[in-house]
């Protein structure tokens, strides 16, 4: 690497565009999250553990990290079958659908929040079909994993995707000249190739699934210990003023966040590796 | 956002099919596999995608049309989507200033510490949208840093406008930025380095080289950009204070209806911010279309025979 600042180019504008991008990235982002961890610091270390492992906050990191893994996994599974559906089959709405997929994106949070909490009441779309099973979905843990579902959905389908378009047929083909059938060829050659962008989409869709608030406490109820997530936690401790608390639980959180960006970087670039970029 | 760097990158959209009968019964699965797996797919979307987006429209219009209009004309929620426009109409530009002076620094030169830096512009991504309304409430709020100094000068930031204002940026952040850095990348400087070495300045590089370039891109990250502003709602809802008709946004006057058991009036508004996101969806469609088709070559530069 050069030991200068930056390497000659015949561009103009580096300092006036750097300087623009550090200055509002610090302004916007970096000074305000550091004072999540110096707020943070004024606590002591036994008023710090006492606040982030209380008994009802353990049980919300079991339920809000279970039902975001339980989510993903659910996520990796269909978002493959999706994304292989839309890429190698043609049926009619194909495009509508390819396009459908990023709604949840471009939908509120708390619009998909509360038609999930109206298709899955028990006089609900979906929750009157369920009822007589004594299966209870809205306002249940069973909830929860339903909204991050919804929420999780594009981020498999769209890493996929566009590994399953670049991958050339010729492997398929040399597998099938070598005797494989289809169920070896996906195993073998398919399979391995696409597990890069599965797992960086799997950590995406936990990553975004640990976070979210608007779609799930619509659908959750909200009941300590049962189903309250650790986001709505926060805004409890912060409306009964609990600033202290609130924070220690964001600086667990952001923390979580901060390795699980730290793990996507890793895959994405083995995710690049595996593609020979 | 992936789909589109690659197409941009000029990598197939799709891959070609294999012209001989055989092959293709070798590399392809039988009927019957295809259809289940097309149905498999079609079922899991219909359940979390199709069927939420039409009970918001079968909610909205449950009580009748009169209902409806009324609860996306009422007073309140007027001034919410006018809140929600304003915040937007504030994020949006900053951030797609922000953006293109990123990509410029980012994909146009080599420093020290770009990668850290790129990682630093994603933050707001993996940031739990409450968190992001929390830090500015540590900085602003009454016991915050500047808390006590802005109360001295009567001004207000949380559970105000400008609280409402930042929240929206942050969680905006990226979007124009994370569009445009790849693409820049792909796409190399050597005409902007012509344009330079011909006389240009910067700014005539800028705006008559370089945006040109990259303007389905840009487009691309602002229509997402647009779409998450105005949909916000957990960092919005931790600064906003739910004053009706003065710090309320659109997604957080639905939670207040919602909670209220107005339930027709909350579908009726959410049914508005539904629309946005399938006009989203559309724009998006569109620009990836755009980005797909090669640009019509001008008569002047078709090559002579």
């Amino acid at each position: 690497m050069n030991l200068s600042l930056r390497r000659h180019s015949v561009l103009p504008g580096f300092g006036l565009s750097l300087g623009v991008t550090v200055l509002y990235l610090s302004l916007i982002v970096l000074v305000p999250l550091s004072a999540a961890f110096i707020k943070t610091a004024s606590l002591n270390w036994v008023a710090f553990v006492a606040a982030v492992t209380s008994p009802r906050v353990l049980a919300s990191y079991r339920l809000t990290f279970g039902a975001s893994f339980l989510a993903a996994v659910i996520n990796a599974v269909f978002g493959l079958l999706v994304a292989w559906v839309l890429v190698r089959y043609r049926f009619p709405g194909r495009r509508v659908i390819d396009a459908m997929v990023d709604l949840p994106f471009a939908l509120p949070t708390a619009v998909a929040g509360i038609a999930l909490a109206a298709l899955y009441a028990t006089n609900g779309w979906i929750g009157q079909l369920l009822a007589p099973a004594g299966i209870k979905v809205a306002f249940t843990p069973l909830g929860v994993l339903v909204a991050l579902i919804f929420i999780g959905l594009p981020f498999v389908v769209r890493t996929v995707q566009p590994v399953l378009e670049d991958l050339q047929p010729e492997l398929e083909e040399a597998a099938a000249t070598l005797g494989a059938n289809r169920i070896q060829t996906f195993r073998r050659v398919i399979f391995p190739a696409v597990l890069p962008a599965l797992l960086t989409g799997f950590a995406l869709a936990f990553a975004r699934a640990i976070g979210e608030y608007g779609s799930v406490i619509f659908i959750a109820g909200n009941m300590p210990m049962v189903s309250e997530i650790t986001p709505l936690l926060i805004i409890t401790k912060l409306e009964q003023y609990d600033y202290a608390g609130a924070t220690a639980l964001a600086v667990v959180m952001l923390s979580i966040s901060f390795l699980l960006l730290l793990l996507i970087n890793l895959l994405q670039a083995w995710m690049r590796k595996a593609s020979g970029q | 956002m992936t789909t589109a760097t690659a197409a941009l990158a000029g990598l197939p959209r799709h891959a070609v099919a294999t012209p001989v009968c055989a092959a293709r019964d070798a590399t392809t699965e039988p009927v019957w596999v295809r259809r289940t797996l097309i149905g498999l797919a079609l079922a899991f979307l219909g359940l979390f995608l199709f069927m939420p987006l039409a009970v918001v429209f079968h909610q909205a219009l449950s009580k009748g049309v009169a209902v409806y209009w009324r609860a996306v004309t009422d007073p309140d929620a007027l001034a919410a989507i006018r809140l929600t426009l304003l915040a937007a109409a504030i994020a949006v530009p900053l951030n797609l200033v922000f953006g293109v002076a990123a990509a410029w620094a980012i994909a146009r030169f080599e420093f020290r510490g770009k990668s850290l830096l790129t990682t630093f512009i994603d933050l707001p991504f993996s940031v739990s949208p409450v968190i992001s309304g929390l830090i500015y409430v540590l900085v602003f709020g009454l016991q915050g840093w500047f808390g006590p100094w802005l109360a001295d000068h009567d001004l207000k930031v949380i559970f105000a406008v400008p609280g409402i204002v930042l929240a929206t940026i942050f969680v905006t952040f990226p979007y124009v930025a994370r569009e445009l850095i790849p693409l820049m990348q792909a796409q190399g400087a050597e005409e902007e380095e012509a344009a330079v070495v011909l006389g240009a300045n910067g700014w005539q590089v800028l705006w008559r080289v370089t945006l040109p370039k990259v303007k389905w891109g840009l487009l691309y990250g602002v229509i997402l950009c647009n779409a998450r502003a105005m949909g916000e709602f957990g960092a919005v809802s931790v600064v906003s204070g739910h004053i009706r008709g003065l710090t309320n946004t659109l997604p957080l006057h639905v939670e207040i209806l919602y909670n209220e058991y107005q339930f027709a009036a909350a579908f009726a508004t959410a049914s508005v911010l539904a629309l946005l996101a399938i006009v989203t969806l559309g724009l998006k469609a569109w620009v990836e279309h755009q980005q797909n088709s090669p640009e019509p070559v001008p008569f002047d530069r078709e090559p002579q025979p």
